[in-house]
C-alpha cells in the first residue's frame, strides 16, 4: 500500500515536470512578447529593453526553465507580470471558490445520475427508460458553454429563479455547479442504469425477492450499494474534467475561481500565471486520480482481497 | 499556511451561502466590470479600467477640470515656468496627508517621478518623462534618482529638463506622476498595486481579488465638496449583458464595459434611453496602418488609393453609429485637429486610377491584421469589401491583441492592421502624443507601435521644434504647427484613419452630471465628480 503511494507520487512528480517543460515551452513560442505587452503602448525601446531584462527574459530559454523550476521547487510560483502579485497568492485568493463550485457539482452529478438511473433501470424499455437516456445523451455532448447559456437563459434570464451572475449566496452556485454537473451526470446515470440492471438480475437479489423483501429494500438495500461502486472510482477522475470545464463555466458566470484568472491571464501574456493555473491543475487531476485508486480497496473488498 | 488556508476555504463556503454583507451609508455608487482590476499602482497601472480608479485613489501636482483637457494646478498650488522653458518650479499645498496620516512634502513627489522611471520598477510610463534631467542615467542604470528633481524645502520641487518640453504640465498631471509615500511602498513588499496608499479624493477600503474594490469618500481631501459621493463598490467578473439588466433594475450605478452591441439599439430606442446613456467623444482614432516598408504599400500612389477605397460611413454603421468618420489623425477635439482638412473622401474611380498609375490595373493580394475581439472582425471584413472593389485582395488575419501587436511591432511582417481595440488614445489632451510613438521615427522599431514604419526625418525636426514652444503664450501657433504635421503626413498615407470611435457608458437613472464626466476625455469615469441625484 505504501508502496504504491510512494510510486504514484513520483510518477505524478514526473507528470507535473513534463507538464510544466511544455507549458513554458508552448508560451515562449508564442508570438506576442510579455515585455512588450507590459510596456505598453508608450514605451520607448529602453523601457521594454528594462522590463525585459527585470523580468529574465533576455536570459537563454534553459537558464528560465531552470531557475523557474529552482522556484518552484521552494514552492514559489512567481510574481504576475501584470499584476507584480504572488501568482501563489492570487491562485489561493481564488482556489476556495473553485473547490466550492467543484465540490457542488459532484453533489449534482452524484445525486442527478444515480436518480436518473435507478429511475431508468426500473423502468427498463419503458417510455421514461428511453427519455432518460436520450436526456443523458443530450448532457454528455453538449458543449459546456452551450449548457451554460441555456441554463442562464431559461433559469436566470426568464423565469429570474436564480441570479446570472457573481458569487455570495447558494442561489449563485446553483447554475454553475449544474453546468458541470450535467456533463457528469449524464454518465453517471448510463452507468447506474447499466450496473442496476445486472445487479437487479443477480441470484442474491432474486434471493432477496423470494424471501418477500419489498421492493424498494430490494432496490436500496441490496442493489443500489454494488452499482454504486464504479461511480465512486470516477469522481477522482471527474476532477480532471471539472478543471477543464471551470475555465468556460466561470467565465460565463463570472465566478471568482482560478479558471477565470487564467482566462484574463491568457489574454495579457501574463505567463507566470498561466504556468501556476497549469501546474495547479495538473496536481488537482494527478491527485484525483491517486484518491480513487486508493480509495477503491476500501471501498470494493474485492480489490483489496487481490 | 495550511490553517489559514482551510479557514479561507471555511469562509468561501460561508460566504457562498450567505447574503453580501450591508453595505456603508451613504451615497454608495455600484459599478462593474468583467474583467479583475489588475493592479491600482499608479507607476504600473495603465488600462482604462484602473486608469480612472488610480486618477481617483492619487494626487498629482497637476490635473484637468472634470470633463475638460484644461490643465489646473492640483497637488501644487501655484507654479512658474522659466522663459527658456527648461526649468519648473512647483509650491506644493501644505496639509496634504496620505491616507496614512503623513503629510505630503517635496521629497514624495521626487521619489514618485524617480520610481516611475527607474527600471526596477517595470513601469510602462517610465518614457514620458524623457525631457527631465538624469533620465538617460536613471534609465539606463547608471544612476538611482533623476539629477534634474531639486527640493530645496518640503513644499517647493523644482525640476530641470535636458529639452524644452511643451507637453510637460501634462505630463505631471498622467497617473505615472501620482504621489506616493516611500513607507508604504517598501511596506508592500512588491505589492504597492494591492495595498495603494495615496492622497486622492478616495481610499481603497476592501479589495476581495476576483470579486469587488470597495472605495470610500477621503473626508480630508484638498479640494473643496469633493468628491461628491461617499464611496463607491467595483464588482468584478459581471458579464457586460448581465451588468445592463442589473443597471435597468436599478442594482448597478454605471456598467463600466458599456452596452454589448447586440443590445445597443434596444436600449437606444427604449423610453429611458437618455436617462441611461451617456455617449460622448473621446480622443481616440481607428485607423487602418499601411506598412511603407512592403511591397506594394512602399508606393504613396498605392497607400493613396487604399485610402480612397474605404466608405467610411458605412464602418460607421457597423458600430451602431457610435463612431464619427476620420479624414485625419488626430480626432477632432484634440487641439490641432483641421476641420477645413477634406482629406481622401470615398471614390472607388479615383482609388482605380491611382492603382493602374502605379503599375498595378489589376489590383494585388495583401493581408490585414486585426483584434479577434467584436467588431473589429467584422469592421475587417467590411474593410476588406471595399478593398476587393478596387482590385485589392485582402486576406484577414483576426487573431489575439497580443499577437497583432507583436506582429505590427516586427519589421516586413504585417503589410496591414487595423487598429480597433488597440490603438490609439490619447494618453492626455495634447498632439504630440498621436506622433511620436504611432508615426514618428522613434516608432519604427522592433516592438514599436509605429505599425506603418513611417519615418519621415523632416516631419521629425518639425515634431521636436513644435515640442519646443513650451511658452503658454504660443499655445495657438503650437497647435497649429502640430495640425499642419499631421495633415502633411496624410500627403504620404501611411494610415487611413477610418473613425473616431464615440464611448458608450450606461449609467442608472439615479446618477447625475454632464456626459462629460462619465466619458472625461482625461479620465474615462471621473470619480471625483460624478453624484447622486436628490
Amino acid at each position: 500500500m505504501l508502496q504504491l503511494v510512494i510510486r504514484r507520487l513520483l510518477g505524478a512528480m514526473l507528470i507535473l515536470l513534463g507538464v510544466a517543460a511544455i507549458t513554458f515551452l508552448l508560451l515562449f513560442m508564442l508570438p506576442a512578447d510579455p515585455a512588450v505587452q507590459l510596456a505598453g503602448r508608450s514605451a520607448t525601446a529602453q523601457t521594454v529593453a528594462n522590463i525585459r531584462h527585470e523580468l529574465g527574459l533576455d536570459r537563454p530559454l534553459i537558464y528560465q526553465f531552470l531557475s523557474y523550476l529552482g522556484h518552484l521547487a521552494t514552492g514559489d510560483l512567481g510574481r504576475s507580470y501584470t499584476q507584480k502579485t504572488g501568482v501563489t497568492t492570487l491562485i489561493m485568493a481564488r482556489l476556495p471558490a473553485t473547490l466550492v463550485l467543484m465540490a457542488a457539482g459532484i453533489v449534482i452529478e452524484v445525486t442527478l445520475g444515480l436518480v436518473l438511473g435507478i429511475v431508468a433501470a426500473i423502468n427498463r424499455g419503458g417510455m421514461i427508460d428511453r427519455g432518460v437516456m436520450m436526456l443523458s445523451f443530450v448532457g454528455v455532448s453538449a458543449p459546456q458553454f452551450v449548457v451554460a447559456l441555456f441554463l442562464l437563459y431559461v433559469f436566470a434570464a426568464t423565469l429570474g429563479w436564480f441570479p446570472m451572475s457573481g458569487f455570495g449566496s447558494l442561489g449563485h452556485v446553483v447554475l454553475p455547479a449544474t453546468t458541470l454537473g450535467v456533463l457528469g451526470a449524464g454518465w453517471y446515470a448510463r452507468m447506474v442504469r447499466s450496473a442496476m440492471i445486472d445487479v437487479l438480475n443477480q441470484d442474491y437479489v432474486r434471493t432477496a425477492r423470494a424471501k418477500g423483501v419489498s421492493e424498494v429494500r430490494v432496490i436500496l438495500r441490496h442493489a443500489v450499494p454494488n452499482a454504486l461502486l464504479p461511480i465512486i472510482a470516477m469522481i477522482g477522475i471527474d476532477i480532471g474534467q471539472f478543471m477543464s470545464g471551470v475555465v468556460v463555466v466561470e467565465a460565463v458566470y463570472g465566478w471568482p475561481g482560478i479558471g477565470q484568472l487564467a482566462w484574463q491571464a491568457i489574454q495579457q501574456v501574463d505567463i507566470p500565471i498561466i504556468m501556476g493555473v497549469t501546474l495547479i491543475s495538473a496536481l488537482a487531476i494527478v491527485a484525483g486520480n491517486l484518491v480513487a485508486d486508493l480509495a477503491a480497496p476500501f471501498i470494493d473488498p474485492r480489490i483489496r482481497a487481490r | 499556511m495550511r490553517t489559514k488556508w482551510i479557514k479561507r476555504a471555511a469562509l468561501a463556503g460561508f460566504l457562498a451561502l450567505s447574503p453580501l454583507a450591508a453595505h456603508a451609508a451613504g451615497d454608495q455608487v455600484t459599478v462593474t466590470y468583467k474583467d479583475d482590476i489588475a493592479t491600482l499602482d499608479p507607476a504600473i497601472g495603465y488600462d482604462w479600467q484602473n486608469w480612472s480608479m488610480i486618477k481617483s485613489l492619487y494626487s498629482r501636482l497637476m490635473d484637468y477640470t472634470p470633463g475638460t483637457a484644461n490643465l489646473v494646478p492640483s497637488l501644487a498650488e501655484s507654479f512658474t515656468v522659466a522663459p527658456d522653458g527648461l526649468t519648473y518650479t512647483f509650491k506644493l499645498r501644505s496639509g496634504v496627508k496620505f491616507s496614512n496620516g503623513r503629510e505630503v512634502v517635496a521629497g514624495d513627489v521626487k521619489y514618485s517621478i524617480e520610481r516611475a522611471v527607474n527600471p526596477k520598477t517595470q513601469g510602462p510610463g517610465a518614457g514620458f518623462f524623457g525631457a527631465i534631467a538624469g533620465f538617460d542615467d536613471l534609465s539606463g542604470g547608471k544612476a538611482d534618482g533623476l539629477a534634474g528633481i531639486e527640493t530645496p524645502d518640503a513644499h517647493t520641487v523644482i525640476f530641470k529638463l535636458s529639452r524644452p518640453d511643451a507637453t510637460f504640465l501634462h505630463v505631471l498631471a498622467i497617473n505615472f506622476s501620482s504621489v506616493v509615500p516611500k513607507e508604504a511602498v517598501d511596506a508592500a513588499g512588491g505589492d504597492f498595486g494591492k495595498k495603494p496608499v495615496g492622497s486622492g479624493a478616495f481610499t481603497l477600503k476592501e479589495w476581495v481579488i476576483g470579486q469587488r474594490l470597495v472605495f470610500e469618500k477621503n473626508a480630508s481631501y484638498y479640494l473643496k465638496d469633493t468628491p461628491r459621493i461617499d464611496g463607491f463598490t467595483v464588482e468584478i467578473g459581471q458579464e457586460p449583458l448581465v451588468a445592463l439588466l442589473r443597471l435597468q433594475k436599478g442594482e448597478v450605478d454605471i456598467a463600466g464595459d458599456g452596452i454589448p452591441p447586440a443590445k445597443f439599439l434596444e436600449i437606444k430606442n427604449g423610453p429611458d434611453a437618455a436617462d441611461l446613456i451617456v455617449d460622448g467623444e473621446q480622443l481616440q482614432t481607428g485607423y487602418i496602418t499601411l506598412n511603407t516598408r512592403i511591397k506594394p504599400l512602399d508606393n504613396v500612389k498605392v497607400r493613396q488609393a487604399l485610402n480612397y477605397a474605404i466608405d467610411k460611413d458605412r464602418i460607421v454603421k457597423i458600430v451602431n453609429g457610435r463612431a464619427t468618420p476620420a479624414n485625419q489623425p488626430l480626432p477632432p477635439l484634440m487641439p490641432g485637429h483641421d476641420a477645413n482638412y477634406k482629406g481622401y473622401a470615398y471614390d472607388v474611380a479615383k482609388a482605380k486610377a491611382l492603382l493602374a498609375e502605379a503599375g498595378l490595373p489589376k489590383g494585388f493580394s495583401t493581408v490585414l491584421y486585426a483584434s479577434s475581439t467584436d467588431p473589429n472582425p467584422r469592421i475587417a471584413q467590411a474593410l476588406q469589401k471595399d478593398f476587393a472593389a478596387i482590385g485589392v485582395k485582402v486576406e484577414i488575419k483576426a487573431i489575439a491583441n497580443a499577437n497583432v501587436i507583436a506582429a505590427g511591432g516586427t519589421e516586413g511582417q504585417a503589410p496591414m492592421i487595423w487598429s480597433g481595440g488597440m490603438a490609439w488614445i490619447a494618453d492626455f489632451p495634447d498632439p504630440s502624443n498621436f506622433y511620436g510613438p504611432i508615426l514618428g521615427c522613434s516608432g519604427a522599431t522592433q516592438g514599436g507601435w509605429n505599425w506603418s514604419w513611417y519615418c519621415n526625418k523632416e516631419i521629425d525636426k518639425r515634431a521636436v521644434a513644435a515640442d519646443s514652444m513650451s511658452d503658454p503664450a504660443q499655445k495657438d501657433a503650437r497647435a497649429k504647427a502640430w495640425g499642419g504635421i499631421f495633415t502633411d503626413i496624410m500627403e504620404e498615407a501611411p494610415w487611413v484613419p477610418v473613425f473616431h470611435e464615440r464611448r458608450v457608458v450606461a449609467k442608472s437613472k439615479r446618477m447625475g452630471g454632464p456626459g462629460e464626466i462619465y466619458i472625461d476625455p482625461t479620465r474615462v469615469i471621473n470619480y471625483d465628480a460624478i453624484f447622486v441625484k436628490h
